[in-house]
C-alpha cells in the first residue's frame, strides 16, 4: 500500500494526533538522508561496492577543497556544454545542490556539477508496500520477525530531500546561490534587468571623499582652491584687470585652501522583494513540488545575483487558505492534502505589500508555482487580486507543473488567465509557464527565461 | 604522488616473503605510492587508474567529488590496481604495526587479481601502460577532431557495460580443438543432418565408412575419410569454411558489432572512431572482473591480513590495537552488507569445513543435524580447498554455492527489512528471514548484473540496427533510454531499435478487504510477492527522436 494511502486510511481511523499527522505529512514529503547524530540502532546500509580499503582500513580523512576555488574550470566545462547544442545533442551538465541538513534549518548547500553517464542498465521494480526496499543484510541475534531496531519516521534535526535536489535555507546558501545566479547569467544566458527600477536607501553606507572642508583635509581640491583664492584676492583688489592677472601678487590665505575629505554616504541601491507563492495541495506532492521549488530556487540566485544580493526573500504556500512560512525549508517540505484556491495566496501577498508599504522601497518579484489546479475554475476571484497585484509588481511570473492527470495543457489556472487576456495585455507584469510534470533541468532554465525576459 | 620511503619498503618486502611462504603467489615486483586526498580526488573518477584517457565525465566528477566531501565523506576507493607491476596507493601517516596489516590484506588482493580466472583477461598485459597509450592516441585524435572525439567516448561509454566479458574469458580459457575435429563434427552433425538431410541408413553407411578408414589408416584417418567425402560431396569444403567464419562472427557484443558492421563508421573520414571504441571496449573489459569479484576480492585479501598478521614476529605489542582497526573493517554491521566480512567468513567457513572433510558426498547423505555437527575427518586439506575457490569462482558462483543454510545460521545472519509503525511512529527493523535461500536471493540482488542486450541481425533490415534486451524480470531505467539510443544511432548512422520488457501493471494481493475501525492492522505473516505484468514494447530512434509502441 502506498504511503499516502496508508495516511488517508489512519486519518479516517482516527488514530493520529494532530502532530502525528503533521509528522507523516512532511514524511510523505521528503526522502531522509541519514542524520548526524547516531541514528538508533541500525546504520545507513551501504553498497557493498562503496566499500573501500582506503577508508576502511587506512581510516583516510575526508579531503578539504572548496569548491569556488574551481570555477575557472566548472566555466570551461559549462563552456563545453552549451556547444553541445549547436551539435544536435541534448546538454548533459546539470548544476546541481548538494545539500546538508544541519541543526535548526540551517542546511549547509554547495553547488557542484553533475552530470550522469545514461546507460542501459536495470532498473528494479518498486515494491508498492510500505515496508523497506527489499531487504538488507543482518546480522545477530534475533528470530524472523523479531523487531531490532527503529529510528523515528521524522528526525528531530530535520532533513532534506535526495542527494542533488535538496534546497536549503535561503541564508546558509547566499554564497552558492550568488555563484549558481552568476553561473545561471552568464552560462545559461538568462538576461540581465535592464532597469532595476526603484533604489531606497539603505542603511548601508559608503565612505566617499566627497566632502570638502576649508583649511585642513586629506586632498587638496586644486579647482576649488585656486576658485577661492582669486576669489579673495578679488576682494583685496589684486586683480585690477581681468585679462592679465599677475598671480605672483596673490595672497594666499589658509583658509582658502579646500580639501576633500573622508566621510560617509548614505548609499542608494536598487532592491528586491521576492514572493514565492506554491500550492502545497494533495495534488502537488512529488514532481510537481519538485519541479516549481527546484525553478524557485533558480530565480532566487538568478535575483540575488542580479540585485548583488539586495534581496529579500518572503514564501508563501497555500491550498486554499495562505499561511506565511519562515523559511525556505519549510517552504519546500510542508504538504497538505487540502483542495486549492489559488486566489488566496494573491490576496495575502496584497495584503502583506500594502500593510507593509513595500512598494516604496522595494522592487516586487512574485512568483506562483502550481499544478494548475483551482477550484474557483473562473478565476472570479483571482484575476482582481492578480489586476490588483500587477499595480504594483515588477513581474509575476506563474508556473504550471502539469501532472499526469491533466492532459495537454488546459488547466485551470491556464485557462482563465488566457481568458482574462492580461498575459497579452500585460507581457511587462504577468508571465506563465507551462511544463509537464517530466521537464528537466534543461526545460527549468528556459521556463524561467520565459517568466523573467 | 611519491614513492614510499626505503624504511616502509623493507616492511612490504618483509610481508611478501611471509605471505608467499604462506602460499600465496604473485609477482615479486610491486609498487606503492604515498597519495594526498587531493591526487585520489583526481584519480578516483579514473577508477584509480592514474594513466587514463582524459574525459570530461571524468573533470564533471571531480568537481562534484569536491562538493560533496564538503558534506559527506566516504566514497568509493580501490587502492590496489591490477597492473604489472601491481600499485597500490597509501596515505602517508600509518604506524608501521598498521602498514603490516594493510600490506598484508594488498598482497591479499594482488594474489587475486593475479589467480583468479576471471581476471585472466588482464594477465598478459600491464593496463597502466596500455592506459597510457590510449590516453596518447585519444590526446592526438583530439587535436584533429576535437570534441567530436568527446562524442564518441560517451557513446561509446554508453554501452560500455553491454561488452561481452563471459565470451571473452570462456574463449581466453576454451581448450584448443583442433580445426580437424571440428571438420568431422561438421560433418556428422550438421552438414549430413541438416544441410544434407540424409537417411538414417545413409548417415549409418558413412559412419562405417569412417570406422573403415579408420582401421586401414590409422596414421591419417581423416585425411582418407575427407578424400572420400569430396569426391561425393565437392561442396563440403566451401560450406565449412563459410560455417566457420559465420560461428565467429555470431558471438559479438554492441560495441564490437558497431566496431565491424556500421556504415557510418566504415566510411574513410569516421574509421578513427572506430579505434576510439575499441579503447574504450578493451578498458571496460579491465574493469570487468574487478567488479564480479568484489566480495571475493575482499574477503580473500581480509582473511589474508587477519591470519599473516597474527603470525607476523615484527609487531609484537600493537595486537589492541590492531584489533580495534580490524574489528571495524570486518564486523558484520547489524543491518548492512560488509563485503570485507561476508566474504571472509565464507573463507574461514570454507577452511574448515575443508578440513573436516564436509564437502563430500559421505558428509551430504548424513541427516541427522548432531552428526553433521560432529563430522569431522581431520582431512586438513581446508587451505587447498580455499586456494581452488579463490582461482575458480566469481561472486555470483562464490554465494549461490557456499552461503547455506548451516553457514547462514552458524554466523547469525539473516535478511533486514523495515516496516512502518503506525503507533509509535518509526521505522521498525525486523528480522525478515532466515532462510539461507532469502539471504543468497539478497545478496544475488546487489550484485553487479548489466542487461543481456544482444543484436538480432535478422530484424535489423533496411539499414536499421535491432537490439533485443533479454527478459530476466527486471526493467531497464527509462530516464537514459533515450540519450542512450541517441549515441547508438549517431554511431550506426541509422535508425536504431530496442526491444525490452517494461512493467504494464503491478498488484498487490493479499491486503485484507475489510479494516475494523480503530484497530491496527495485524502485519502478514508471510507477505505475498507483488504480481507483476509485464509487457514487451520497442523503442525507435530515428533522426534523434525516440518514439515506443508495444509489441
Amino acid at each position: 500500500m502506498k504511503p499516502k494511502a496508508l495516511f488517508e486510511r489512519l486519518k479516517k481511523e482516527g488514530n493520529l494526533s494532530g502532530e502525528q499527522e503533521q509528522k507523516i505529512a512532511e514524511e510523505l514529503s521528503q526522502e531522509y538522508l541519514p542524520a548526524e547524530r547516531g541514528i538508533v540502532p541500525p546504520a545507513p546500509a551501504k553498497s557493498i561496492y562503496l566499500y573501500s580499503d582506503l577508508l576502511d582500513l587506512q581510516d583516510l580523512s575526508r579531503p578539504y577543497c572548496s569548491f569556488t576555488t574551481q570555477l575557472g574550470s566548472l566555466d570551461e566545462l559549462l563552456e563545453r556544454d552549451k556547444l553541445r547544442e549547436k551539435d544536435g545533442f541534448p546538454r548533459k551538465i546539470r548544476v546541481g545542490r548538494l545539500i546538508k541538513p544541519g541543526k535548526g534549518g540551517k542546511d549547509k548547500v554547495v553547488v557542484v556539477p553533475s552530470t550522469v553517464e545514461e546507460k542501459f542498465l536495470h532498473d528494479s521494480i518498486k515494491p508498492p508496500e510500505e515496508e523497506g526496499e527489499g531487504g538488507e543484510g543482518g546480522h545477530g541475534e534475533g528470530e524472523e520477525g523479531d523487531v531490532i531496531g527503529e529510528e523515528p519516521i521524522r528526525s528531530p534535526e530535520g532533513a532534506g530531500a535526495g542527494p542533488g535536489q535538496g534546497e536549503g535555507g535561503p541564508h546558509e546558501m547566499e554564497s552558492s546561490a550568488y555563484d549558481l545566479g552568476k553561473i545561471l547569467t552568464e552560462k545559461f544566458e538568462l538576461p540581465n534587468l535592464q532597469d532595476k527600477g526603484k533604489k531606497r536607501s539603505l542603511t548601508r553606507y559608503t565612505y566617499d571623499m566627497t566632502d570638502r572642508n576649508r583649511g585642513f583635509g586629506q586632498i587638496l581640491d586644486k579647482k576649488a582652491t585656486l576658485k577661492r583664492i582669486i576669489e579673495t584676492n578679488i576682494a583685496l583688489g589684486n586683480v585690477p584687470d581681468l585679462y592679465d592677472i599677475d598671480t605672483g601678487k596673490f595672497l594666499i590665505a589658509p583658509s582658502d585652501k579646500v580639501y576633500r575629505i573622508l566621510s560617509k554616504e548614505k548609499d542608494y541601491e536598487s532592491q528586491a522583494m521576492v514572493f514565492f507563492l506554491r500550492d502545497y495541495s494533495g495534488s502537488m506532492s512529488g514532481k510537481p513540488t519538485e519541479l516549481v521549488v527546484s525553478q524557485h530556487v533558480l530565480i532566487y540566485s538568478w535575483l540575488l545575483y542580479q540585485y548583488e544580493k539586495q534581496v529579500e526573500t518572503r514564501f508563501i504556500l497555500h491550498d486554499t487558505e495562505a499561511v506565511e512560512v519562515p523559511d525556505f525549508h519549510t517552504y519546500y517540505n510542508y504538504k497538505v492534502a487540502g483542495g486549492t484556491q489559488v486566489s488566496a495566496a494573491f490576496k495575502l501577498v496584497n495584503e502583506i505589500v500594502e500593510k507593509e508599504s513595500l512598494v516604496k522601497d522595494y522592487n516586487i518579484y512574485v512568483f506562483h508555482g502550481t499544478d494548475g489546479d483551482d477550484w474557483d475554475t473562473d478565476g472570479k476571484a483571482s484575476i482582481p487580486e492578480i489586476k490588483k497585484m500587477l499595480d504594483y509588481a515588477n513581474r509575476l511570473g506563474i508556473t504550471i507543473a502539469e501532472h499526469g492527470m491533466s492532459m495537454g495543457g488546459s488547466t485551470e489556472v491556464e485557462r482563465y488567465l488566457k481568458k482574462s487576456g492580461l498575459l497579452t495585455e500585460k507581457p511587462n507584469h504577468i508571465r506563465l509557464d507551462v511544463m509537464g510534470q517530466d521537464a528537466d533541468e534543461p526545460r527549468l532554465i528556459d521556463g524561467i527565461k520565459k517568466l523573467i525576459s | 604522488m611519491e614513492l614510499i620511503d626505503q624504511h616502509t619498503k623493507e616492511i612490504m618486502e618483509g610481508c611478501k616473503v611471509r605471505a608467499k611462504d604462506a602460499g600465496l603467489s604473485f609477482q615479486d615486483e610491486t609498487l606503492e605510492y604515498i597519495v594526498t586526498n587531493r591526487d585520489l580526488l583526481e584519480i578516483s573518477p579514473k577508477m584509480m587508474i592514474p594513466t587514463l584517457y582524459d574525459y570530461w565525465v571524468h573533470d564533471v566528477e571531480v568537481l562534484k567529488e569536491k562538493g560533496k566531501y564538503e558534506l559527506y565523506p566516504g566514497n568509493p576507493y580501490e587502492t590496489v590496481i591490477n597492473t604489472r607491476p601491481a600499485i597500490s596507493f597509501y596515505n602517508d601517516n600509518n604506524p608501521d604495526w598498521m602498514n603490516v596489516m594493510i600490506f598484508y590484506h594488498v598482497l591479499g588482493h594482488i594474489d587475486f587479481f593475479q589467480n583468479n580466472l576471471y581476471f585472466s583477461n588482464t594477465w598478459d598485459f600491464d593496463f597502466a601502460g596500455q592506459a597510457l597509450a590510449d590516453k596518447r592516441l585519444i590526446a592526438r585524435l583530439r587535436t584533429e577532431h576535437g570534441r567530436w572525439v568527446d562524442y564518441a567516448i560517451e557513446f561509446g561509454r554508453a554501452v560500455d557495460n553491454l561488452v561481452g566479458y563471459h565470451d571473452e574469458i570462456s574463449r581466453l580459457n576454451r581448450p584448443h580443438k583442433s580445426a580437424r575435429m571440428k571438420r568431422l563434427d561438421y560433418y556428422f552433425d550438421i552438414f549430413l543432418q541438416s544441410e544434407k538431410k540424409v537417411s538414417t541408413t545413409e548417415y549409418m553407411k558413412e559412419v562405417d565408412l569412417y570406422n573403415k578408414c579408420r582401421k586401414e589408416y590409422p596414421a591419417a584417418v581423416e585425411e582418407a575419410f575427407f578424400s572420400e567425402v569430396d569426391k561425393r560431396f565437392p561442396e563440403f569444403e566451401a560450406m565449412f569454411h563459410k560455417s566457420l567464419e559465420k560461428r565467429e562472427a555470431r558471438r559479438t557484443d554492441v560495441l564490437q558489432y558497431l566496431i565491424a558492421h556500421s556504415p557510418f563508421l566504415q566510411k574513410e573520414e569516421n574509421k578513427w572512431i572506430q579505434s576510439v571504441l575499441e579503447v574504450i571496449r578493451n578498458t571496460s573489459l579491465v574493469f570487468q572482473p574487478q567488479i564480479r569479484t568484489k566480495i571475493m576480492n575482499e574477503g580473500w585479501a581480509s582473511y589474508w591480513h587477519e591470519t599473516l598478521f597474527l603470525k607476523d614476529d615484527r609487531i609484537k605489542g600493537h595486537e589492541v590495537e590492531y584489533a580495534r582497526v580490524n574489528a571495524g573493517v570486518t564486523s558484520m554491521p547489524r543491518v548492512g552488507l560488509n563485503p570485507y566480512a561476508l566474504g571472509m567468513r565464507i573463507f574461514y567457513n570454507l577452511e574448515e569445513m575443508a578440513d573436516k572433510g564436509k564437502y563430500s558426498f559421505d558428509f551430504r547423505k548424513i541427516d541427522d543435524a548432531n552428526e553433521r555437527e560432529k563430522y569431522d575427518r581431520k582431512e586438513g586439506r581446508g587451505k587447498e580447498f580455499i586456494f581452488k575457490v579463490r582461482e575458480n569462482f566469481s561472486d555470483f558462483t562464490f554465494i549461490n554455492t557456499f552461503v547455506d543454510q548451516d553457514f547462514v545460521t552458524k554466523n547469525n545472519l539473516f535478511v533486514a527489512d523495515r516496516r512502518l509503525n503506525r503507533q509509535k511512529m518509526t521505522w521498525e527493523y525486523y528480522v525478515k528471514s532466515k532462510k539461507a535461500k532469502d539471504y543468497r536471493q539478497m545478496v544475488i540482488d546487489k550484485l553487479y548484473h548489466p542487461p543481456a542486450i544482444t543484436i538480432d541481425e535478422e530484424k535489423s533490415v533496411d539499414g536499421s540496427l535491432y537490439m533485443v534486451h533479454q527478459f530476466e524480470e527486471k526493467p531497464l531505467v527509462k530516464e537514459f533510454i533515450p540519450n542512450t539510443m541517441l549515441g547508438i544511432e549517431y554511431l550506426w548512422g541509422g535508425p536504431v531499435h530496442l526491444e525490452t520488457s517494461e512493467v504494464l501493471n503491478i498488484s498487490t494481493p493479499g491486503l485484507p478487504a475489510g479494516i475494523v475501525t480503530g484497530f491496527p492492522i495485524p502485519a502478514p505473516e508471510e507477505p505475498a510477492e507483488p504480481e507483476v505484468q509485464w509487457q514487451r514494447v520497442l523503442y525507435t530512434m530515428k533522426d534523434r527522436k525516440l518514439s515506443k509502441r508495444t509489441v
